[in-house]
Formats: structure tokens, C-alpha cells, sequence
């Protein structure tokens, strides 16, 4: 006899509006003109996104529990991430959506399908072929995102994990420009991204040995009472944190991040970047901090080693960088270090800060690769940090924004990455791990080398001729004036959005 | 009227300013005149706000207090005592004649340029009251260190040929020394009572943190300091960034920004840790003393002026350190009156030899000779502003160099003998220089049509050299302003002066 779970609909409401609206998504591939596509996509997409942020603030607030048969958790940790990562895609897929004046995505090749330079991509561009796929993409991968830090359950924490990583190696091989950089790209996360999951799903099978039980809490109970398995045990929680280090991009796990954020199209590069790791983050809370707390000694220690040099490699090896893309990608290095010492920190204030630190970085990531996007040179990018150099006297708003952000990613107080550093760095002092403080504090100051070096080119170095600002259509600024907004605001007032955090980093068990 | 909030108009009519000087349209014509209007209006609210001092009364005046991040315990909290108001004074007074001082220093060709460079002025002063009046320490910090950014850009945008490496060297040596302090800053709120105003000075002074801790929070403080200050050995930014930023941003870098390090050991490093100031005055007092004569010895051998008047102030620094840390009333009256008196000296000096290279377009002192000739005005000037430098008595320095002296040899006999040779070497720097510039014959090379001192400049000198008179001649205002907060902080680090006293008011010159 089999009785069906109990589902609570309307805690995983936004999800399920989610993923239909990326089925709709794909089903209108199949039935609209290719005149109407682009335009249709794009606010089915945002309608998705926006309807499920409400539903998310509206109703799943009031409907916490755990529901889907013990595999699903819709508690404060859970909603406060989806909903960072539903506000960030939002941003970014109107970033993704930029046109320039064309009939298609910027950014996006007509023909993923064909092979660069050919006769087939030709014949794909002159009858105006359009890449709209890259909307039931992000969508299905935003549910994915948001299935992700929800998982009560091992193996729907692996099945999230691949719905939200394989649309993305799909979106990173799509850019239009540099097509063979974008395919080795994609080739190169999809290859690594498939070796973490099988990791992940390896450390699950060990824990499931170890505790009966893939849910976390059966996991959580187990620790407590069963002796004499740390063969299973310890190889197990090394795996699945290797899985998920290794979505954040954290050091030794790193190599793929310049790589695939060189490649891939900028905009999905933001939204990778910002969108990924909030998620990644999301999961890693729940699994430390819900089904694996009891064991803390085994996995704390090392955790904020992999903390402590994923700062220091991210800072370091952002200093020799010379692209801009490149630079954004080890400093995202440096950043998930960061995030990493408020989550070593446990305790309340470990997962208020943590989720307060990728939301400050998030709003600041999808910007600032926005607007990298926008520098041209002789028709494609230009992410030659010395093409850049004297953009501050010829396009002074897109210079000042950047410089902005720039600042931000330094940690300058009046930004949000200052009140983010402060908090991930008072909740590791606060928890006996001062000594990752001050590992912070010195890598922040070498990553702010590169950032004030590219400060000094946009500012203080000699105009070129052969570089160029194109401007941007509604949705891009809208983007970018967003972040800026929200950067500024949380590094001015964060009092709410610090309460916010705090009342939300309760988790269920 | 005792109800207004003082301090927070004061910070904000100057920073709203720099905020409409940026919304104003390009190539607005009147910037200069607006922004000078703006800080001669700040300067006039500084002069209602001391009325309202009431001078004798040892407590924190003008009060306010708001909470701001209740989270991480931050109040936006502002009050000033007598050391924080004659700074405040000292900014305010600097900052209009820095502005007409650099009234020509960008040309109004209609771009953004010159709106840019007087709203950074603008933005500076702001901060520089901010940082002067916080009474909270992660108010301070912020102002600490968002000071950097209008620094930078004024040094890196509008500075000489070499600005770019300049700015950045300055940047990242007060970055580094400010994260350092950021450590500290968090470790201080755990040891002190918390809660959501746990960073008011108030709550942080008195706590008895005794051991390892307090002497690592007070290394934490006091480097960050020493970096600002400068001291030997770490002032090696100094000479370089003053060399190449404009006059008058060297003034405000100099005059104003570098007391903030001298400051910040009065009101924190000695009011919170004072077991461990107790425990670092050796050694400070040798850094100290090394300071003064390494400064002095050096700028005898400088052929550029600009270098020679950086590290005369790295002497003078020197000397009030020196002051501070003998821990006397005597000598720490000194001191805090010697950070009025540098403060206008360091102006004149600065200023007028700015003068002399917008004339001659070198700051090398082997390329003048005969000036007194050729703008006799301007090289009488230069004469008395070096006097001044060199503590001529009937000159403001001399009063404050004298109380240093004495009040340093009531502990420490040798610094304080150690300390007086340099003011020997002084007189050599100062008038080895003064004999390069302007004795001899007539260069030959100088077109005839060279102008003395314009009616401009003139505005520029007369008020620096009237407080030179004036805190020479009558310094018993100002004393009477600083002694009770000195006593104040001797109280809070428990040491009291070695009989016999001599008192402030029988050493005055």
C-alpha cells in the first residue's frame, strides 16, 4: 500500500510557477513567429519571475513547514534565498535580454547549434534566426536555484543541483562572439560540473550508508547516536562539500571560474556568478548547518582552511589578471572565501550574515558584468583591461557606475560589500575565528589593488581612439541603476534588510 | 537654539553641496564660486556651533545621537570635546582658502573636470567633520575610510604626471593600516558590552580588557594611525602623494587628514586601551623621536620643495607624538595645540611654494635663486611661513613646540633632548631653503612681466598668516579649549603628571 505524500501547495507555489512558466516557455518556441519570440519570452519570463516573488512574499511566507514527504523545507533560510535569487534573475534577465538596436539578444548567438563560421550559421543569420531558448533556460535553471537551498533530502538536493547546472552549461556555450572561447567554455564547466556531481552524489550514498536515510535530519539524528562509522561519515560530508564547493567556485575547486566566465556570453557570466552561488550557498547552509551540525568538528576545521586560501588564491591570482572579465572572475574567487567565513561561523549570526553578504554581492555582480558587456571594441567586446583605459572622460555615468561597484567589491564603507564584510567577518570574530578575520582583511586589501588599478585606467589613463561605450536600451539601465541603487542602500541603511536577514536565518529542523 | 544638531548640518551642507555640484549640468560656470560659498557657509554654522561650546566643561558637547545599524551596534553618533572642535575649526578654516587657493588649478573648458575637483573638496570636508566629531568608533571608521576616495581622486585625477602611482600607493598604505584597524574595530565590540549601541565611545572607554587583547586591538588602532600620521617607518606615501597632488589637496592631505591618525591615538588608542598604551610608549616614544630627526635630516637633502615641506611635516609629526605619548598636560596640550598650529603652517608653506612653481612651472629649488627680486611679496611670505615652520618664538609653532619639549622632559629627559635638535635642524631645512629660493642676484632667465602676489593670492596668505599672529601671540584661547579634554584623557589612561608641575600657563612663550 503506497500513500501519497502530503504536499503543501502553496509553500512550493513559487516553485511550481516557476518551472511552469519554463514549460510554457518551450512550448512557445514551438508555436510563435520568429517576429514575436523575443518580445513574448521576455515578459513571460519577467511575469514569471515578478508572480512568483509576490507569491513567494505573499503566501509562501505564512505557509512554512517541512512538506513533500520529509523533502522539502520552506523555512526562513529557504525563502530569504529564493527570493534573492528570483530578484537577482529578474535583473538578470533583463541584462540578458539587451539588444542594442538588433532583433535578437546582444549577446546571444542565432544559431547555438551550428558550428562557428560555417555555411549553416550564415543561412541561421539571414533568415533571422533568434535564440529565445536562452528564456525556458534561465527559468528552468532559476527552479532549479530555488529547489536547491529547499532540499531536506540528499538526493533531491542532487536532482536540484543538476536541474540548475545543466540549462547553464547550455546558456554558457551561446555567445555570439568568440564562439569557440564560449564552446570551450561550456565543454569545460559541463566536464567539471559533471565530475562534482558525481562527487556529491558519491558523498550521498556514503552518508545514506552511514545514517539509513538521505534526509537530512535522519542524518542529523544519526550522528548523534551511531558510533564507529566515521569511514562513512567523514569521506561523506568531504564529498558532498566538494560538490558544492565546487559550484561556489571555491579554492581547490576554483580553476573552471576565469575560464567560464571569460567564455560565456557576459550577461549569463553576471548571472551565473551572482545567481549560482547565492543557490550553491543557499544548499551549503542547509546541509552544514541542518544535517550535518552534530559533526561540526569533523568538517569546521576544514572548511575554514578551504576558506582562508580561497581568499588568498582569489586575491592573489586577481592581481595578475589583465582582463576584465578575468579579474571579475578571481575576485568572485575571493568573494565566495568571504562568504565562506561567515558560514564557518555557525550559529544564528553565521547564516544571517552569510545570506546578507550574497545578496549585497549579487546586486553588485549582475551590474558590474552588465556593464562590461556595453565596452566595444570594433564590434565585440572589449575586455582588455587596457582598452579600457580613459572610458572616464568619454562616458562618465558608465565609468562612475562602474567605479561604483568597483568600490563596493573593495569593501569601501557607504557600500553594501563594506556592511557585508563587516558582518561576515563580526560573526567569524564573534565565533572564534579571528584568525580568518584578519586573512580577510589582508586579502581584501590585495584585491583592492586590481580594482583601484582599474579605477586608475578608467580615470587616470590616456583616451583611446578605438574603444567605445555603446548605449544602452531601458532594460540594461534599469539593471544597472537597480544595483547601484540597492549597493548604495545597503551600504547606507542596512538596518532592515540586516533585520530581515536575522529574522529569517531560523532554521527548521 | 541649543537644540539644533550642529554637527550633523555642518557635515551635511558641505556634502549636499558636493552632491548639487554634481547634478549640476555640465560646464556650469559658477562651481568655484558656489563651492567656496558653500564651505564659507559651513564655516559660519562652525562659528554658531562654538558659541554653543562652552569652553571649561570637560564632557562631550553638542551631542547627538541616533541609532543606525542596531545589528552590529552603530549609532550615528556625533559630539565633540576641545581637541575635536579646534580640528573641526581648523578644517573649516582651511578648506576656503584651500579653494581659493586652487582657483585656477583646473580650467573651466567646460567639461565636468572642474565641477569634479571642488566637489571632491566639498565631499573631503564633510568627511573631515565627520571623522573629527564621531563619538562612535564604526562612525569613525567609515569616515576613516571613505575619507580615502575624494583623496584619491583629487590626488589621481587632478595631481602632477606621476598622480596615478601616487594615489594608488596612498590608497593602498591607508587601506592596508585601515582594514587592519577594521579587525580590531569588530574585536573591540566583542570584548565591550554589546548590544545595539555597543560602538559608542562612551560604552568602550573604561572596559579593563587587560592581557594579549587589549595590546592587540591597540596594535590593530595604532597602526593604522601611524600609517596616517605618518610615522617612521611607515610614512614613505607621504612625500610622494604630496609631491604630486595639487597645493591645495596637499594642504587638506597634510594640514587636516594626517591629524586624523594623531587624533585618533588621543581619543582611542590611549582613552580605550590605556594598559596597553602604557605598555607601547617605549617604543612609540623612539619612533617618535626617530621621526623628528629622520623628517628633518631628509628634508635638508631634498632639491624638490614639495618633498622638503612632506617631510618637515613628518618631523613635526613627530613631535606630536611625541607629546601625546610622554602623557603629561603639558606636553599633550602641546601637542593637541601643535596639530592647529602644523595645520596652518603646513598650509602656508604649501600654498605659497605652490605659488612659486605655478610661476616658475619647477618644483626644483635649484631652478629659482633671486626670487625676493622677482615677487618680493611672495618670498617675504614664504619667509615668515618658514619661521613659523621652524618655531620662531612670537610665531604660532613655537608655542606648541616649547610645551611639547618641556612637557616631555618632566618623564622622559632624553626624548626630550633628543627631540630639541630638531628643531636645529628645522632652521637649516628652513633656511638652507629660503636662501636657495631667494637671496642672490636677479635670475636672468625669469621674463620681466612675472607677478608679484595677486589680489587673489594675497586672500590665500593674509588669514594664515593672521592665526600665526594671532596663536602666537595669545594662544591662551585655544589652551584653555584643549586643557580640559587633555585632562579628561590623562584621567581615562590613569596616569597623572611627575612633580613638579610646570603648569601650561607659566610656559607660554
Amino acid at each position: 500500500m503506497f500513500d501519497a505524500p502530503e504536499i503543501n501547495y502553496l509553500a512550493i507555489l513559487p516553485l511550481i510557477i516557476v518551472f511552469g512558466g519554463g514549460l510554457i516557455g518551450c512550448l512557445l518556441e514551438g508555436f510563435l513567429a520568429r517576429g514575436q519570440r523575443v518580445r513574448v519570452q521576455l515578459w513571460l519570463t519577467v511575469a514569471t519571475l515578478v508572480a512568483a516573488l509576490v507569491v513567494l512574499v505573499w503566501l509562501a511566507r505564512d505557509n512554512q513547514g517541512i512538506t513533500a514527504a520529509g523533502t522539502v523545507t520552506v523555512d526562513g533560510p529557504t525563502l530569504m534565498i529564493q527570493g534573492l535569487v528570483l530578484s537577482l534573475s529578474v535583473i538578470g534577465v533583463l541584462v540578458m535580454s539587451e539588444r542594442l538596436g538588433g532583433t535578437t539578444p546582444d549577446a546571444f548567438t542565432q544559431a547555438g547549434v551550428s558550428v562557428p563560421g560555417s555555411h549553416e550559421e550564415a543561412e541561421a543569420v539571414r533568415l533571422g534566426g533568434t535564440t529565445t531558448e536562452i528564456y525556458p533556460l534561465t527559468l528552468l535553471s532559476v527552479g532549479g536555484m530555488m529547489l536547491f537551498p529547499a532540499a531536506n533530502d540528499l538526493l533531491l538536493m542532487f536532482i536540484a543541483l543538476e536541474i540548475l547546472s545543466l540549462p547553464l552549461y547550455v546558456l554558457s556555450g551561446l555567445a555570439r562572439r568568440r564562439r569557440l572561447l564560449s564552446q570551450e567554455a561550456s565543454l569545460k564547466y559541463f566536464l567539471l560540473g559533471a565530475f562534482s556531481s558525481a562527487f556529491f552524489l558519491f558523498g550521498a550514498v556514503l552518508l545514506y550508508g552511514y545514517a539509513g536515510s538521505m534526509r537530512l535530519d535522519a542524518i542529523a539524528d544519526a550522528i548523534g547516536t551511531e558510533t564507529g562509522m566515521d569511514g562513512l561519515l567523514v569521506p561523506g560530508i568531504l564529498l558532498l562539500a566538494s560538490g558544492l564547493l565546487f559550484k561556489v567556485g571555491a579554492v581547490p575547486f576554483h580553476s573552471w571560474t576565469p575560464d567560464v566566465y571569460q567564455g560565456a556570453p557576459t550577461p549569463v557570466t553576471g548571472f551565473m556568478a551572482a545567481c549560482t552561488k547565492v543557490a550553491a550557498f543557499g544548499a551549503m547552509l542547509r546541509l552544514f548547518y541542518v544535517g550535518l551540525e552534530a559533526a561540526r568538528l569533523d568538517w569546521q576545521p576544514i572548511v575554514a582552511a578551504i576558506a582562508a586560501v580561497t581568499m588568498v588564491v582569489g586575491a592573489v591570482l586577481s592581481i595578475v589578471q589583465t582582463d576584465v572579465k578575468r579579474i571579475l572572475a578571481y575576485s568572485s574567487i575571493a568573494h565566495a572565501g568571504f562568504v565562506l567565513t561567515g558560514l564557518v561561523a555557525m550559529q544564528e549570526v553565521g547564516a544571517s550574515s552569510t545570506m546578507f553578504y550574497l545578496a549585497a554581492y549579487g546586486f553588485m555582480t549582475i551590474p558590474a558584468f552588465a556593464l562590461v558587456a556595453l565596452v566595444r571594441s570594433a564590434g565585440s567586446e572589449a575586455t582588455h583591461i587596457n582598452q579600457w583605459s580613459g572610458l572616464g572622460r568619454r562616458s562618465p555615468w558608465m565609468a562612475a557606475a562602474f567605479s561604483f561597484l568597483l568600490l563596493a567589491f573593495a569593501g569601501i564603507p557607504l557600500t553594501s560589500g563594506f556592511t557585508g564584510k563587516f558582518a561576515v567577518f563580526a560573526a567569524a570574530v564573534a565565533n572564534d575565528y579571528a584568525w580568518l578575520a584578519v586573512i580577510g582583511v589582508l586579502a581584501s586589501a590585495v584585491t583592492a589593488y586590481i580594482y583601484f588599478k582599474l579605477i586608475v585606467t578608467l580615470y587616470f589613463g590616456d583616451t583611446r581612439s578605438d574603444t567605445a561605450v555603446v548605449a544602452p536600451s531601458a532594460l540594461t539601465t534599469f539593471a544597472v541603476v537597480t544595483g547601484v541603487l540597492v549597493t548604495l542602500g545597503l551600504g547606507i541603511a542596512p538596518a532592515p534588510v540586516l533585520e530581515l536577514a536575522a529574522n529569517a536565518a531560523q532554521f527548521l529542523r | 537654539m541649543s537644540d539644533m544638531p550642529w554637527l550633523s548640518i555642518m557635515l551635511a551642507v558641505p556634502a549636499l553641496g558636493a552632491l548639487a555640484l554634481v547634478l549640476m549640468p555640465r560646464g556650469f560656470a559658477r562651481a568655484r564660486e558656489f563651492a567656496l560659498g558653500v564651505s564659507l557657509l559651513t564655516f559660519v554654522l562652525a562659528l554658531f556651533a562654538g558659541l554653543e561650546f562652552i569652553v571649561g566643561n570637560s564632557k562631550m558637547q553638542l551631542v547627538e545621537e541616533y541609532s543606525w545599524i542596531p545589528q552590529f551596534g552603530v549609532s550615528f553618533a556625533l559630539g565633540v570635546d576641545g581637541i575635536a572642535l579646534s580640528m573641526i575649526m581648523l578644517s573649516v578654516i582651511l578648506v576656503p582658502i584651500c579653494l581659493v587657493a586652487a582657483w585656477d588649478d583646473v580650467p573651466a573648458d567646460g567639461s565636468r573636470r572642474l565641477q569634479g575637483y571642488v566637489a571632491w573638496i566639498l565631499l573631503l570636508e564633510a568627511m573631515m567633520i565627520g571623522v573629527f566629531a564621531a563619538t562612535d568608533v564604526f562612525l569613525f571608521y567609515i569616515f576613516f575610510e571613505a575619507m580615502l576616495v575624494p583623496v584619491y581622486f583629487l590626488i589621481g585625477q587632478y595631481g602632477g604626471p606621476d598622480r596615478a602611482r601616487a594615489a594608488t600607493k596612498f590608497l593602498l598604505y591607508s587601506l592596508l593600516g585601515g582594514l587592519i584597524m577594521l579587525v580590531a574595530v569588530i574585536g573591540l565590540y566583542t570584548v565591550g558590552p554589546g548590544g545595539s549601541d555597543g560602538f559608542l565611545l562612551a560604552n568602550l572607554t573604561g572596559l579593563e580588557i587587560g592581557g594579549l587583547t587589549e595590546k592587540l586591538l591597540f596594535l590593530g588602532f595604532f597602526i593604522a594611525f601611524a600609517i596616517k600620521a605618518p610615522m617612521f617607518p611607515v610614512h614613505t606615501w607621504l612625500p610622494h602623494a604630496a609631491t604630486e597632488a595639487r597645493p591645495a589637496t596637499a594642504v587638506l592631505l597634510v594640514g587636516v587628514l594626517d591629524k586624523v591618525g594623531t587624533f585618533g591615538m588621543l581619543r582611542f588608542c590611549l582613552q580605550m586601551f590605556p594598559e596597553a598604551s602604557r605598555w607601547a610608549t617605549p617604543v612609540v616614544i623612539v619612533l617618535a623621536v626617530t621621526s623628528v630627526i629622520y623628517g628633518a635630516l631628509l628634508a635638508i637633502a631634498q632639491k624638490d620643495m614639495m618633498r622638503l615641506i612632506a617631510f618637515t611635516s613628518i618631523s613635526h609629526f613627530g613631535f606630536i607624538v611625541l607629546g601625546i605619548f610622554a602623557m603629561t598636560t603639558v606636553s599633550q596640550t602641546g601637542s593637541t595645540l601643535y596639530m592647529v598650529n602644523h595645520g596652518f603652517t603646513t598650509a602656508a608653506l604649501f600654498l605659497i611654494a605652490g605659488m612659486l612653481v605655478a610661476r616658475r612651472g619647477s618644483r626644483t629649488i635649484a631652478d629659482y635663486g633671486g626670487w625676493q627680486r622677482v615677487t618680493p611679496l611672495i618670498a617675504g611670505t614664504l619667509l615668515i611661513a618658514g619661521l613659523s615652520g621652524l618655531s620662531l618664538p612670537g610665531l604660532n609653532a613655537f608655542v606648541s613646540e616649547f610645551l611639547v619639549i618641556v612637557g616631555t622632559f618632566q618623564r622622559y629627559p632624553a626624548a626630550a633632548v633628543l627631540g630639541a635638535t630638531g628643531v636645529i635642524l628645522a632652521a637649516l631645512y628652513i633656511l638652507l631653503w629660503y636662501q636657495k629660493i631667494a637671496t642672490g642676484p636677479r635670475p636672468e632667465d625669469v621674463a620681466s612681466t612675472t607677478r608679484d602676489m595677486t589680489v587673489r593670492e594675497k586672500f590665500v596668505v593674509a588669514p594664515l598668516i593672521a592665526a600665526f599672529l594671532v596663536l602666537g601671540f595669545y594662544p591662551k584661547p585655544v589652551i584653555d579649549l584643549l586643557e580640559p579634554a587633555v585632562t579628561t584623557t590623562l584621567q581615562h589612561v590613569g596616569v597623572t603628571d611627575p612633580a613638579p608641575t610646570v603648569t601650561a600657563e607659566g610656559s607660554e612663550g
